[in-house]
């Protein structure tokens, strides 16, 4: 016996939460990234403790993959973060006004 | 309360309470370590719950490599950390109000959801047992990853090579 499910839930509900605001009211490329990981490891938190709950596998096979895609999305991302930097030398998406 | 649900809610505790300290820091670099300390009480959880193979792999890939990866990237730039605002409160004010509501909406209907107040059984999966459900079941998956992975190393090698062109022409940083 460890713990309701319902609190799991809840401590993924606080995490993916704090990773949203991370992601929307920071002002810094790589603090957004950092966002979307955090909500990214909320989520296998939830897939881990449900995988416990039903007492299959599934959940943490599904973890697996989404570590692989963690690691993609971040790898791509910081590239494209070094490359916007060097374009326009600011982390601040909302100076990205080329087109204007 | 067992001991492991006191070991639960303690790390339950640090990693909510270092992801806060994360996400408020100005300097990147504290914020990134503050980081790795919750991927850390994350790990421990996944062990908790009987996943031994994925908090290691937790540990690896997003503690060390990730995470590494973030700090590589900090220290290849300077970071203006102290010219960085947050939205004014006028702006962020509505927003966290309507999340708070959806928080207690959401916390009462977890709690009143039949089955939440179930217990979770001790169990654990052994990495063969994993490995071989994985590899039984969603082996086409695993080749798919692996084409991503593949897909996302030439994306990053073409990115870092047009740098090269263009760091000459700008001022060079690194």
């Amino acid at each position: 016996m460890i713990v309701p499910f319902g609190h799991v839930l809840m401590l993924a509900g606080v995490l993916f939460s704090l990773g949203m605001f991370c992601a929307l009211a920071r002002r810094n490329l790589i603090m957004i990234v950092l966002g979307i990981e955090i909500m990214l490891n909320a989520a296998s938190i939830i897939f881990v403790s449900a995988a416990l709950h039903w007492e299959s596998l599934e959940g943490q096979a599904f973890v697996l993959f989404i570590l692989a895609v963690a690691a993609t999305e971040v790898s791509v991302g910081l590239a494209i973060i070094i490359y916007a930097f060097r374009r326009t030398g600011s982390f601040d998406p909302s100076t990205y006004n080329l087109l204007k | 309360m067992t001991l492991h649900g006191f070991i639960f809610y303690v790390l339950a505790a640090v990693t909510v309470a270092a992801t806060v300290v994360a996400i408020t820091r100005r300097n990147l670099v504290h914020a990134v370590v503050y980081l790795i300390f919750s991927y850390f009480g994350t790990a421990m959880l996944f062990y908790l719950f009987g996943a031994p193979l994925l908090a290691a792999l937790e540990v690896i890939i997003y503690a060390g490599a990730i995470m590494v990866l973030f700090l590589f990237v900090v220290m290849m730039i300077k970071v203006e950390a102290s010219e960085e605002v947050l939205f004014p409160r006028s702006q962020w004010l509505p927003a966290a109000i309507f999340g708070l509501i959806y928080a207690v909406v959401g916390c009462l209907m977890i709690a009143a959801a039949p089955g939440a107040e179930m217990s979770l059984k001790l169990l654990s999966a052994t990495p063969r047992e994993f490995a071989l459900y994985v590899f039984q079941s969603h082996w086409f998956s695993v080749e798919v990853v692996s084409l991503l992975l593949l897909i996302a190393l030439v994306a990053a090698l073409y990115l870092g090579k047009g740098q090269g062109k263009e760091k000459s022409k700008a001022e060079g940083e690194v």
